[in-house]
């Protein structure tokens, strides 16, 4: 998707330029391309007067935010206590395995996006794998292969 | 006025001066890594913890950033201190087991080497190259990037800023030498002035004009060392002590220093 400027500039003007809407801003422009493109920051930088850096900062700082191009669909392993008493960690291992990443990266396809998170807050259906916000419960090693058919499948 | 003790010496200080401030008004010196006379007080790197005790109250704060208050007692070389100190600077040693600064604490603490893995980086993290940028020199060219283990020191995208402007206060803050200037970002620095050249203390205000004898060389610029020599730091906090003052005042202070 080309990186419209102008429309980047619109989600701003919607915080009336507001230096405090800063998170809001990122959410919107990652909502539309999935990631932070670099053209997008520089524009929020101008608009908000904020340094680049500073804006950078902000985002890389907080792990829902990627100044990566993401896969269509995200797969997140919780690799919180709970659900690694419970062998999140293998269930992770099998991801990477099938998918051929390593946690943070993307499939060449760009179909998949792998990650981890510490602890989702719904520990007692662990393990817990969550690919594109569909919560996955008490998922094994042998749930992997499935989950992926899944959203193979289903090209958004 | 705010009374309190430190190291049991009574001491009368303006509200809102920091421990740090009132243990030099007293002669007793406190270590500090991310202090700076010229930029507000950040608190990173706590080796300047000390023991404050205030009616039942007895616990550990940086003094470089706390304020004092009145009745307040001050520990600042207790075994309790020292020990913080000490496991401190074991983790600077750790992650950078080759900067000198901290090789010199290690050694002054007696801590031959540390009990952890070593890293062998050379920032240690404190933002004083971050802040010099963002308050003194009013860029914002460089900051923190990523967080946890991964935090580090940063331009945008890791790429050559195209908004730095090459003063090198970065680097001559920097207690660890990690930061170094590069001939090239100080020359396009010149260059992004165009055809009309003007030395830095034209640029921060120290100076309206002058004509250079050294093709703009700044680097080997004497004028800029004696100022330098004579203030004892970057010229860039000179120029925001000076600014402070009237216009005229300037240039005798100029003079001063060329004569
Ligand atoms: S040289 Fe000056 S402008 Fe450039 S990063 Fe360092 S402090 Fe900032
Ligand atoms: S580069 Fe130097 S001044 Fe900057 S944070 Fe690291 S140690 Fe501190
Ligand atoms: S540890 Fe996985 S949801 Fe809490
Ligand atoms: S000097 Fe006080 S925290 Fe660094």
């Amino acid at each position: 998707m080309a990186v419209e400027i102008q429309k980047v500039k619109s989600f701003i003007a919607r915080y009336k330029n507001e230096k405090k809407a800063l998170i809001s801003i990122l959410q919107d422009i990652q909502a539309e391309y999935n990631y932070l493109p670099q053209e997008t920051l520089r524009a929020v930088a101008e608009c908000l007067n904020i340094p680049l850096i500073d804006i950078i900062g902000v985002a890389t700082f907080y792990r829902t935010f990627s100044l990566k191009p993401r896969g269509k669909h995200l797969i997140t392993v919780c690799s919180g206590t709970a659900c690694h008493v419970r062998g999140g960690l293998k269930i992770l291992n099998e991801f990477e395995k099938k998918l051929n990443i390593k946690a943070g990266e993307t499939t060449k396809d760009r179909q998949f996006t792998l990650e981890t998170v510490a602890c989702l807050g719904c520990c007692a259906i662990g393990p817990v794998v969550v690919a594109d916000n569909n919560y996955h419960a008490q998922t094994s090693i042998r749930a992997v292969d499935s989950i992926l058919k899944k959203y193979r499948k289903r090209k958004k | 006025m705010i009374t309190l003790a430190v190291d049991n010496q009574e001491i009368t200080v303006k509200e809102g001066t920091t421990l740090l401030k009132a243990s030099e008004k007293l002669g007793i010196e406190i270590p500090t890594l991310c202090y700076h006379e010229g930029l507000l007080p950040y608190g990173a790197c706590r080796l300047c913890v000390v023991e404050i005790f205030k009616e039942k109250e007895n616990r550990m704060v940086a003094a470089c950033s706390f304020p004092v208050e009145e009745g307040m007692k001050v520990v600042t070389s207790s075994d309790r201190v020292l020990k913080r100190r000490r496991m401190i600077v074991e983790f600077l040693l750790s992650r950078c087991p080759d900067v000198k600064t901290i090789k010199d604490l290690a050694d002054r603490m007696g801590i031959k080497k540390p009990r952890f893995k070593s890293k062998n980086l050379d920032c240690i993290l404190c933002g004083l190259c971050v802040r010099v940028c963002n308050e003194i020199a009013g860029i914002g060219a460089i900051g923190f990037v990523s967080r946890g283990k991964k935090l580090k020191v940063d331009t945008p995208f890791h790429m050559a800023s195209d908004v730095c402007i090459g003063c090198g206060a970065c680097s001559s803050v920097c207690p660890t030498d990690a930061i170094e200037m590069e001939l090239d970002a100080v020359k396009r620095f010149l260059e992004l002035l165009g055809s009309e050249h003007k030395c830095r203390y034209a640029l921060m205000g120290l100076i309206s004009y002058k004509v250079c004898s050294n093709n703009y060389e700044c680097w080997k610029c004497k004028i800029d060392q004696r100022i330098r020599d004579a203030l004892g730091t970057h010229p860039i906090f000179a120029a925001k002590k000076i600014k402070k003052e009237k216009v005229n005042q300037y240039f005798s202070f100029l003079k001063k220093i060329q004569e």
